[in-house]
């Protein structure tokens, strides 16, 4: 699995999902394992836009279809490819897609879908993009999100849920989180039973307090004075 | 006939899937079903043992897979309940011998002439674990009133979710009432609250079990044991029998094992 995870990165970004492609690994290989990664969690992506991230890979116009092709089928449409190879975005134009130089050295606060040519209100009306999971996430699930993150269900051990923005948890929080992923020390953090293995907001990092919890109410973590405050907000 | 396919996992290992399997395999042929179990577990084969059947194998589960050898000629017939069968693993090939299109294969003529097909899952998330998971009608996840293996369930039913299989359902194996009781181990509720997960049995610690093992013979065909009669109580359930988790602080003495004959277990 954690192989697989290098090869790939879905991220929830504004207008859909950012899909990151290893620029090295065989092709076939990271298609093969898109589609597994997608097919796993088939209802969840579909109807999503999808922005592909494929850096300074060559990718010829029969790839890139096939890749638009192998998206079709699972009921995600291909929008934009991010790509600093010239082949990549004549592929893409070739095939009515939208084209940007995909550019790596930018911070993930600012996801590259946020284009300037879509027609976007500016975020302070819009709010920032935020991903919902409706389940439990499970040992071995990890959450990645450009926005905020919020969670119905609970949050098991193992799991862990990493956001730019805000991650609320409605729920039980036993897993690791990380608020504020790209240093926003503004994030916080919610839950209705706050017991995380580990939380995370920017650079701060708290664990929960050994022992037997009592009166578990909703909570929020947030920081102050350069330490994470969790305040009961019952 | 539409036998119905339950694989028995957990994640980790050693917590007692292969004991689960082969007493369910036992439960389930005792109430008259036709019962065949798989140890897909090639490599570190054990059910055999467990069954007591290890001196039987002529062919196994490899051979039917490529064709050396058929399906009834591989099964081996346990010695008390002639409904009960055994497809052994291979014990000289490794978990790639076989793969989850194999054992749907298998499973679907298995269905003809079966009520139930008990697949005991290895240890781990990795091949081993896909080929027992891919012809799963029911999954059951067994696992112990600890941490980690707890954790691993946890893992495992995320897998089998991501899989579209289940819903699982929850074994909880080797609780000690007592442990409970001071605070000392994981109680039944903790786990279920972690897991979210309804629980078909729970089995407590019981040191027939081991002797049972060692001695070929189910623990479950042991009149005295109160983890026999738990994994009995299992089988009925899978039958759709509604059967009531047991009371597991009941003292262990006379008029337990008298109950428990009336059990008919």
């Amino acid at each position: 699995m954690t192989a697989q995870d290098e090869l790939i990165a879905i991220k929830g970004v504004r207008d859909g999902l950012l899909i990151s492609l290893s620029p090295t690994e065989k092709w076939q290989t990271v298609a093969d394992q898109l589609a597994a990664r997608i097919d796993e969690q088939a209802d969840f992506y579909a109807g999503a836009d999808v922005t592909v991230q494929l850096d300074n890979r060559p990718v010829p116009k029969y790839e890139l279809s096939s890749l638009k092709a192998l998206l079709d089928r699972r009921g995600l449409t291909l929008t934009m490819v991010l790509s600093s190879s010239d082949t990549t975005r004549e592929s893409a134009a070739a095939l009515d897609l939208k084209t940007k130089v995909g550019d790596q050295t930018r911070p993930p606060s600012m996801p590259e879908s946020r284009s300037a040519d879509s027609m976007l209100i500016s975020a302070e009306e819009t709010g920032t993009a935020g991903v919902l999971f409706r389940r439990t996430l499970r040992s071995g699930r990890t959450i990645h999100s450009e926005g905020h993150v919020v969670v119905i269900g609970d949050v098991n051990p193992g799991a862990k849920v990493i956001a730019a923005g805000d991650i609320i948890v409605w729920g039980k929080l036993r897993g690791t989180v990380h608020a504020g992923a790209d240093g926003n020390e503004a994030a916080i953090v919610c839950a209705l039973d706050m017991n995380p293995n580990q939380l995370r907001i920017a650079s701060y990092i708290v664990t929960s307090p050994p022992g037997k919890r009592e009166n578990i109410v909703p909570e929020v973590a947030f920081i102050r004075d350069h330490h994470i405050i969790v305040e009961a907000r019952g | 006939m539409a036998g119905k396919a339950v694989t028995i996992t957990s994640g980790k290992g050693g917590v007692g899937k292969t004991t689960a399997t082969a007493n369910l395999g036992v439960s389930l042929a005792g109430l008259g079903k036709k019962v065949v179990v798989i140890d897909a577990d090639i490599g570190l084969r054990n059910l055999d043992v467990i069954m007591g059947l290890e001196n039987r194998i002529v062919y196994d589960l490899v051979d039917i897979v490529e064709g050396r050898s058929k399906l009834r000629q591989a099964m081996i017939k346990h010695k008390k309940f002639t409904n009960l069968h055994l497809i052994p693993a291979a014990q000289t090939r490794d978990k790639m011998a076989v793969s989850p299109t194999d054992m749907i294969e298998l499973a679907d003529k298995l269905r003809e002439d079966f009520d139930y097909i008990l697949i005991d899952s290895p240890a781990g998330i990795e091949r081993g674990f896909r080929n027992a998971l891919a012809p799963a009608n029911e999954v059951l996840i067994v696992t112990n009133p600890e941490i980690s293996a707890v954790r691993d369930a946890d893992r495992i039913i995320g897998l089998i979710e991501a899989a579209n299989k289940g819903p699982s359902k929850l074994i909880i194996n080797r609780l000690k009432t007592d442990m409970v009781k001071k605070g000392e181990m994981l109680s039944a509720d903790d786990i279920i609250d972690i897991l979210g997960l309804s629980v078909i049995g729970i089995i407590p610690e019981d040191r027939y079990v081991l002797s049972a093992s060692n001695s070929g013979v189910p623990v479950t065909l042991n009149s005295n044991s109160q983890a026999g009669a738990a994994f009995a109580n299992i089988a009925r359930r899978l039958t759709g029998e509604d059967v009531p988790l047991m009371n597991l602080d009941e003292n262990r003495g006379f008029f337990w094992r008298i109950a428990r004959l009336f059990e008919g277990g």
